[in-house]
């Protein structure tokens, strides 16, 4: 290193701003939502009061926050489920096939993964209007008879977030794999094929495997942004109150001016992510394979 | 032969499933979407009938209603601003970074590179309600001390938060490019006379550009699409707002008033800047996003 105070200099200027920021807007936001949720705050003041785990306590006895956690599961489970299950199939007929139009089909898959989720709000309330929606419509025209269901009301409403959010994440995820199922040898399925295996068993006991070290990653990010996501769709899509799921419960009690209980509900649904994307990590441990 | 004969018919079917199976994904994708661009230059009256039906003229009145009384010129022109700004100033703030934490060794880089890391596990939608709170805090004291707060509601503070908030990204996947360049670059650029800061900017800075432009794309979407941040940070109902999160409330009031082709027309307006760049610049999004890892 020649002059060494000018490159102190020039390393300070290069990294405060950026520390600076990230400690600002991230960390210290960060260290709050673990102290706030010991306090109790007043909605017009700033005093606080420490209540220790009491805003925890209240927290576990309150129905609708057990009720949002379990919408926040059962989202998990099915947004997850319907997801890979769609592309990964996807991925594997547009890397394995010989289609025509193939990159049509995979500019076209992409296309709700770039659009704000309040635009897709707006779409799906056009699919989902009772009367006159495009979904109760077809479904009349096919039955024959006028269907009138409440796509955004109970008990409707989390099958419709469910539906939204799968349409959403299918094309991202497909991409995603499609990337890893080209890098498996064209020979493995060949010397496959000529063994006699089918394209089902090619699928399961080839593409699966050889890719099972991204299809984990992307799992666990997977729920993780699920957690996100759900909450999103949820404050764009439907009627405040209609269901909940645990980070629209932290940010109504935000709303009502309940800022330690928001940041306790914070803390649970963090901590709740966090073992979650753990366990799941751990119960699809497999041996890797060699290409 | 009759064997084959068999397997190709099965063959057949398989490719007729397949293509099934794809036409009715794009289809579904594709419906909706264009669904709502030949909503947005139907009259309000004709939603009443059949949904499916045709738009019966081209009324672009929608698109001016959604751009004057609905305020969505205003909005976008806020949007504008935000984006650009936020994408300028990470830019600013962490190609320096990157660049230092990737390429020197100094006291401190490992502490700093493991809070970048463990940044990038943070997501907004948990700190944005203490990001609200410290900043109604900094307005008020700021009301006591000049007599006025300028932190909630407010453009350039947003764009600040965004920038911030990109910054754990951005920084990893800079740092992991500058990581793989050899260091000839350097010491030929030091031989020659150049300081660290013009080695930096004018040898290092235009090789890192197919990095800059995936940054650049993504965070694009990202800053454009937001509206959990903007919504919470310029909550106030007089004051400016970002075209997410106009239409989250156009969204809200006009199906009341059943104003349908005017939310449409917002709608369209949100969502065709993205579709645009989109098309421009699929191919290169796609594969920017394998080599990015996962968006968390």
């Amino acid at each position: 290193m020649r002059n060494n105070t000018s490159f102190r200099l020039f390393l300070i200027l290069c990294i405060a701003p950026a520390a600076i920021l990230f400690t600002i807007f991230m960390a210290i936001p960060t260290f709050n939502v673990f102290r706030m949720s010991l306090y109790e705050r007043g909605a017009y003041t700033p005093d606080e009061l420490f209540v220790g785990l009491g805003n925890f306590e209240v927290l576990f006895g309150d129905v609708k926050f057990i009720s949002s956690m379990q919408n926040t599961i059962l989202l998990i489970v099915f947004v997850t489920i319907f997801t890979f299950f769609f592309a990964l199939i996807f991925a594997a007929i547009l890397t394995r096939e010989k289609i025509r139009g193939q990159n049509f089909f995979r500019v076209v898959f992409y296309i709700p993964n770039i659009l704000s989720v309040v635009v897709i709000a707006g779409i799906f309330s056009a699919v989902y209007r009772p009367e006159n929606g495009m979904l109760n419509s077809t479904l009349s025209m096919l039955s024959g008879q006028t269907v009138q269901i409440l796509w955004k009301d109970q008990p409707m409403v989390i099958v419709s977030i469910i539906i939204a959010m799968v349409w959403q994440a299918i094309g991202y995820y497909m991409v995603m794999y499609m990337a890893s199922m080209s890098a498996v040898p064209e020979s493995i399925y060949e010397s496959a094929g000529i063994d006699g295996a089918s394209r089902t068993t090619q699928f399961f006991s080839i593409t699966i495997p050889l890719i099972w070290a991204n299809i984990r990653t992307t799992l666990t990010f997977f729920i993780i942004s699920t957690i996100n996501m759900a909450f999103m769709f949820v404050k764009a899509m439907v009627a405040k109150g209609m269901a909940d799921v645990g980070l629209s419960f932290m940010y109504n009690q935000k709303d009502a001016g309940l800022y330690g209980y928001s940041m306790a509900a914070g803390v649970v649904i963090f901590v709740f992510s966090f073992l979650l994307s753990a366990a799941v990590n751990l119960v699809t441990k497999r041996d890797i394979l060699e290409m | 032969m009759k064997k084959n004969a068999v397997s190709s018919s099965n063959e057949v079917l398989f490719k007729i499933f397949v293509y099934v199976a794809l036409i009715s994904l794009a289809v579904l994708i594709i419906i909706p979407v264009a669904w709502v661009f030949l909503a947005s230059i139907k009259q309000d009256n004709e939603f009443y009938g059949n949904p499916w039906a045709l738009p019966l003229g081209v009324y672009w009145q929608n698109f001016a209603s959604a751009w004057d009384s609905a305020q969505m010129g205003s909005y976008m022109l806020n949007s504008i601003i935000v984006t650009a700004l936020a994408i300028i100033l990470l830019l600013i703030i962490a190609l320096p970074a990157a660049y230092c934490l990737a390429r020197f060794d100094f006291r401190g880089r490992k502490f700093l590179n493991a809070c970048f890391m463990a940044g990038l596990f943070i997501n907004v939608n948990y700190i944005v309600v203490p990001i609200f709170l410290m900043m109604k805090d900094g307005d008020v004291f700021l009301a006591k001390v000049f007599g006025g707060g300028f932190l909630l509601n407010n453009v350039f503070m947003l764009a600040v938060v965004y920038a911030s908030t990109a910054l754990p990204f951005t920084i990893y996947l800079l740092s992991g490019y500058f990581a793989t360049l050899p260091h000839d670059f350097e010491e030929a650029a030091y031989i020659d006379g150049a300081g660290y800061t013009r080695t930096m900017a004018s040898i290092i800075f235009p090789l890192a550009q197919p990095s800059i432009i995936t940054i650049i794309l993504f965070n694009f979407l990202g800053f454009w699409n937001e509206y959990i941040i903007s919504m919470t940070l310029m909550s106030s109902t007089k004051g400016a707002r970002t075209l997410p999160v106009g239409l989250l409330n156009l969204l809200q009031t006009q199906q009341g008033r059943a104003e349908y082709g005017v939310l449409y027309a917002g709608l369209v307006l949100v969502m065709l800047p993205t579709l645009i760049l989109y098309i421009c610049v699929q191919k290169k999004l796609t594969q920017g996003m394998t080599a990015g890892g996962v968006k968390g």
